[in-house]
């Protein structure tokens, strides 16, 4: 085992209140504010509940597919003569990608509150193909609000939502991606609250989401945790994974956050490069990325000077969001998880180099982290080791890739 | 009676609640956009409706993101951030109508982030510098209020609260308390936007918080009709049409003076 001390900091987090030292809290009209008050005591008494607990382990265990391998990349590590890297391979899970850690867990909590109708949205697909199988598998209601930008992109999971009985309602206001999907699912949850859970995606919107969120993904790191010491006699040096809303992230740092000095590192997508003004870097960029409040929650959102929020740009429709998790910002803060970037080419590039090298084509979203990770690896002993969060896998986004690289694989 | 006769918000507010509970109806206050259809029309509008007997005005602040708005305001605010129109030219406008001699109650209604990016202080002292009465902000609950309403306090401008049929004797306390000019009632669950007919429940909702405050109830969400109008005259003490009349102003500014002309009519029944 290696010189892990246990720190004091961060302290729990969020508070009664929902806030991760200075960020999130509760921002919403006040007709949902009643229904954020019976999610907070449904999740309260469910996460209490052994039977909850056993329903949902049970579940990931026959379902999901859950523990997900983790798999020593060793022609990678050899390739780049630096780090050893361990993928934790969350595209193996049920649907290609972690999101249906999370819509599992909130499909089964509707349930529990007696809500058969859910509302989603989504930006890659991802998180809208895990909720509508969640809801096909527990036999809910499923309707999924979707730009139609996005549909556009990622067209297989639009079909993939269609034939798991989801409705898909594309959204045609402001610039038709994942922000603007989320503004229509609230708008649809503040009209049918009394039947309607809104199952939300990311570690994003008001208290309790980046909470339950965090707590659902967290298994991710619990199981990487262990992995890491039965398959590496050691825990990781470094752990990296892409931030959009950033529940992949939190989901694997948040077992990792009392082991100093692990260094935790999230990765936000660079889109055309941060001069250029595209891109979804929410940290990079001080003239647009500042705190505010956008969905519900207080947190960095990139706004221009007026306070309005910013269209964004990234190759990859998962992480082309304004804001951040609340609690991505606070570990900003804290100087206890750090933050960089990726552009579109370095994501295209590291996408190709994962899929020659270890035969795995990974999400875009994912292609990010990965990015990092060939930055990183080269400078590191060849006794470190980095952990990386391949949070899905990559067929959704072929079409794209094929018209990234003109054809060219 | 001159704006400028009122120390603060609070008091013109009042003044005006008293006003019309003389005169034996609710007060009428119609929203509408800056910017909307343009900067100038916007203007003329809101200073043809005041003609036409508004009794105050809750003035759109545009946000690029309004997450309890319908289709026809979103769209309004949405032509109004293309013309230009930011939180300043916002207070520019309110200025404006106080100088073409508008007297009636003015609220500011924008969304959280540009306020909180113009700075809660400055913003409010400008806005009552301006003119303006209050502010409502719809993704500002009362447990947050204070982000804005120790500015707002400072200021002499009133900082409302929203109350929804979902919200339950706890909440009703809690806004009750918080609120200061009126409390926003929101008629139903949902988005703004004009609806055929009211909630059945909206006698039921009244009384439930009449009993716990004696503060000014506003009425809003769903109000579109002169018949509506009439409806809630006797159970409010005020009431808020936005929609409706955002629709009348895409065809121009006749329509929407006719419009509110005749739902500030429909009082006098």
């Amino acid at each position: 085992m290696g010189n892990h001390r246990q720190v004091t900091e961060p302290v729990s987090v969020p508070d009664a209140r929902g806030y991760y030292g200075e960020y999130g809290g509760r921002f919403v009209p006040e007709t949902l504010v009643p229904a954020l008050d019976e999610l907070i005591e449904a999740f309260e008494s469910a996460m209490a509940d052994p039977a909850f607990l056993t329903r949902f382990a049970d579940l990931q265990a026959t379902y999901t597919g859950r523990p997900t391998p983790l798999t020593y990349a060793r022609r990678l590590s050899d390739h780049l003569g630096g780090a050893r890297i361990y993928l934790k391979r969350e595209d193996l899970a049920h649907t290609g990608a972690h999101k249906i850690n999370n819509a599992l867990g909130q499909a089964l909590l509707a349930e529990r509150m007696g809500k058969r109708r859910i509302v989603a949205e989504t930006g890659a697909g991802q998180h809208g193909v895990a909720a509508a199988t969640a809801c096909a598998l527990l036999g809910l209601e499923c309707h999924v609000y979707m730009g139609s930008v996005d549909m556009a992109r990622q067209r297989p999971n639009v079909f993939r939502m269609q034939l798991l009985g989801a409705e898909v309602i594309p959204v045609e206001s402001g610039s038709r991606t994942l922000k603007d999907a989320i503004n229509e699912a609230i708008r649809d949850w503040v009209t049918n609250v009394d039947t309607t859970h809104y199952l939300l995606g990311s570690a994003l919107g008001p208290h309790p989401y980046p909470l339950m969120v965090r707590e659902f993904q967290s298994v991710i790191g619990i199981e990487a945790r262990q992995q890491m010491i039965e398959q590496a006699g050691r825990l990781p040096d470094t752990v990296i994974a892409c931030v959009g809303g950033g529940s992949n992230a939190i989901g694997i740092f948040h077992a990792f956050r009392d082991d100093d000095p692990i260094d935790l590192i999230g990765v936000e997508a660079g889109g055309c490069g941060i001069g250029s003004g595209e891109h979804a870097a929410r940290f990079a960029d001080p003239a647009t990325g500042r705190p505010g409040v956008l969905h519900g929650t207080r947190s960095y959102v990139l706004q221009d000077a007026d306070g309005q929020i910013r269209n964004t740009y990234s190759v990859s429709a998962g992480l082309d969001y304004a804001a951040v998790g609340p609690e991505h910002a606070y570990l900003r803060q804290l100087e206890r998880a750090f933050y960089t970037y990726a552009t579109d080419d370095e994501a295209l590039s590291a996408f190709q180099t994962l899929c020659q090298l270890e035969g795995i084509i990974p999400a875009l979203e994912s292609a990010h982290a990965v990015a990092e990770t060939i930055k990183r690896a080269p400078a590191m002993p060849r006794d470190s080791i980095i952990l990386v969060n391949l949070s899905g896998r990559g067929d959704k986004d072929l079409d794209t890739v094929i018209a990234q690289l003109g054809g060219q694989a | 009676m001159n704006h400028t006769t009122y120390a603060t918000g609070l008091d013109a507010l009042a003044a005006m609640f008293t006003r019309a509970k003389a005169a034996g109806r609710a007060a009428f206050l119609p929203y509408f956009p800056v910017g909307f259809p343009t900067y100038d029309e916007s203007l003329d509008i809101i200073e043809a409706m005041a003609a036409a007997g508004a009794d105050g005005f809750e003035i759109g602040v545009p946000f690029s993101d309004p997450l309890a708005d319908g289709p026809i305001i979103q769209a309004a605010t949405q032509v109004a951030l293309e013309n230009g129109v930011t939180v300043q030219r916002c207070l520019d406008a309110v200025r404006e109508l106080r100088s073409r001699g508008v007297h009636q109650p003015m609220l500011l209604m924008g969304y959280l982030n540009p306020l909180l990016a113009y700075g809660p202080d400055a913003f409010a002292e400008a806005a009552r510098s301006a003119g303006a009465d209050g502010v409502i902000v719809p993704d500002l609950p009362p447990e947050e209020a204070s982000l804005v309403g120790d500015a707002c306090a400072r200021h002499g401008l009133a900082l409302t609260a929203f109350l929804a049929p979902t919200s339950n004797a706890q909440r009703v306390a809690l806004v009750a308390e918080r609120a200061t000019g009126f409390i926003y009632v929101v008629s139903v669950t949902g988005v703004t936007g004009a609806r055929s007919a009211l909630p059945p429940g909206l006698e039921d909702f009244i009384a439930r918080v009449r009993a716990q405050t004696d503060k000014p109830l506003v009425l809003g969400f769903g109000i579109s009709q002169p018949e509506q109008a009439r409806r809630v005259n006797p159970l409010v003490d005020g009431f808020i049409v936005g929609s409706a009349l955002v629709k009348a102003g895409q065809s121009g500014i006749h329509s929407v003076r006719d419009l509110a002309a005749s739902l500030r009519a429909a009082l006098d029944d």
